[in-house]
């Protein structure tokens, strides 16, 4: 479904990702696993288009992406919620889940996603007159994946969905992950410093150091190697 | 205290607040989408003005009616103004957008002085005369020694374009994306905004407003030179600060707020000292209200 052919990305001159390459197929939850500054935001925002890559090819079902604008790439079905949340915070989370749909022309059925979305996480449907700034770690990352699928993704980015939160608001959202893509068939590419939570939700995943893909092997596969338990998992 | 006198200042505060707030509007919606202080915006007035003036002087000499001259000549002013401000962010703001924030404000000073300059020299540096294109209406006559005609127009106007734009922000799908940009750009982007066409939308919407403005009191006073837009700019971006840089109602009220002190101090103290109110005025707004009497302190949630 999307493939990324040895993309090369920089800020200035400083160059993040030193030829990555990787693919994800339709249907599956795949993990970037790596260390901070390794490039993963990088590799999520050069598939978004927001950072181009200098060089190499993002291909998207068969087509390539990397030269479109990042709002012709959302329209594609590739959505991102990206590291921090990025809530607008002035905006309700009413406001912000509709912006979520901005791109979408039937309005009756984005009454129902946003339904949904209440269903998925109902302290949001509580909350929904409330300013996005004002909700909690947990909630705005809540209504940040809510507001992602109002764009009904193709292939959901998440970047760190689980930084900064309790133990519980995590499970509680890796639970939604899987249900995402299990009930509506959603590709999922999970970028997660929390190696242990991310593998075991993944079928597979890529291990990044410095801005290349230095490993890669199923999810399973990954837990118990070596390397990775030394290097990510603390064992 | 004379009772009259006092509402003739009040007006007169009110005429010039309404033209800050038209040019203002421009100014605080550029800075809440890229926070750039767009300090060629007051060259783009004046522009509006010298459209206006040569459209209305051909439309003159072919002796069209006066309303339809007025309407054509603020239309004419609109356009125009509003391409400058579509390509002066295309040609100096936009390949900036990456760069430090002071590059692209120095872009904005030397876009004004080379605007300036080039009316200065495809015109003239003399003050033109400029035809008083709003007719004196018959029912204003009772009261045209306290409110004339054409500064009922700009109240109106003004008031119109708020209407209006209050309109556009909250309700329509434009609206929707200037909101979004302005609170994070990237993420606008990552929900499908094109950000580009927001960026030069708001620059159109600024300068027509800004146009409208610089017709308007062209119009009022009756004369006009290429030096207009910088007074008349720098008043707004003072008016814009005092209210809240990058909020609408703050730019609004900020406006009427400067233009009634301008009025009532020149009126009751002193009229050498016009500026120095102003001034004065903002310098005590920014000590005990840094962002502005309606702008929102920053705070980085984390």
């Amino acid at each position: 479904m999307l493939k990324l052919d040895n993309i090369k990305t920089y800020y200035g001159n400083i160059q993040a990702l030193k030829g990555v390459s990787l693919e994800i197929s339709e249907g599956e939850i795949v993990t970037l696993i790596g260390a901070n500054g390794a490039g993963k935001t990088t590799t999520l925002m050069s598939i978004s288009g927001v950072v181009p890559p200098r060089s190499g090819e993002v291909l998207f079902e068969e087509k390539p992406i990397h030269r479109k604008a990042p709002n012709d790439i959302v329209a594609l079905g590739i959505c991102q919620v990206p590291e921090g949340r990025r809530i607008f915070p002035y905006l309700t989370v009413t406001e912000n889940l509709d912006m979520g749909a901005f791109l979408r022309d039937d309005p009756a059925e984005v009454k129902a996603d946003m339904e949904y979305t209440f269903e998925l996480f109902p302290i949001l449907a509580e909350r929904r007159n409330q300013a996005g700034g004002t909700l909690s770690g947990g909630e705005q990352q809540m209504l940040a994946i809510s507001r992602a699928l109002m764009s009904r993704p193709r292939l959901l980015l998440l970047d760190e969905p689980s930084l900064g939160l309790a133990p519980l608001v995590v499970k509680r959202i890796f639970e939604i992950i899987r249900k995402i893509n299990a009930e509506s068939n959603t590709t999922i590419f999970l970028v997660e410093q929390n190696a242990n939570l991310a593998l075991k939700v993944a079928h597979r995943g890529y291990v990044m150091e410095n801005g290349k893909i230095t490993l890669t092997d199923t999810g399973a596969n990954l837990l118990v190697n070596e390397d990775v338990k030394k290097a990510y998992l603390g064992i | 205290m004379d009772i009259e006198y006092f509402f003739e200042l009040f007006l007169g505060g009110l005429t010039r607040g309404s033209i800050y707030a038209l040019i203002a509007l421009g100014y605080t919606m550029v800075y809440g989408i890229i926070q750039l202080i767009n300090f060629a915006h007051g060259e783009i007035y004046m522009i509006g003005a010298f459209t206006a003036l040569i459209v209305s002087g051909v439309l003159t000499l072919m002796g069209w009616p006066q309303l339809a001259i007025l309407a054509i000549a603020a239309l004419a002013a609109v356009i125009y103004s509003a391409a400058y401000g579509w390509t002066m962010e295309k040609i100096a703001y936009k390949p900036l957008r990456g760069a430090p924030r002071l590059s692209a404000l120095i872009s904005a000073i030397g876009m004004s002085l080379f605007l300036q300059n080039y009316v200065l020299l495809a015109q003239t540096s003399d003050f033109l005369p400029f035809p008083s294109l709003i007719p004196d209406f018959a029912f204003m006559e009772p009261i045209s020694h306290i409110v004339r005609s054409s500064e009922l127009i700009i109240y109106v106007v003004t008031a119109a374009v708020m209407v209006g734009l209050t309109f556009l922000i909250k309700f329509t799908r434009m609206g929707k994306a200037m909101r979004a940009t302005a609170q994070d750009r990237d993420m606008a982007m990552l929900v499908g905004v094109d950000v580009n066409k927001v960026i030069s939308m708001t620059f159109v919407l600024g300068s027509a407003t800004a146009a409208l403005g610089g017709v308007l009191i062209a119009s009022h006073i009756g004369m006009i030179n290429f030096y207009i837009g910088f007074i008349a700019g720098i008043k707004a971006f003072v008016a814009a600060v005092l209210g809240g840089i990058g909020s609408m109602p703050g730019a609004v009220l900020g406006s009427l707020v400067l233009g009634w002190t301008e009025s009532f101090f020149t009126g009751y103290i002193s009229s050498d000292y016009e500026d120095v109110f102003a001034f004065l005025f903002l310098v005590l707004i920014l000590i005990f209200r840094p962002a502005g009497i309606l702008g929102k302190a920053d705070t980085d949630k984390v």
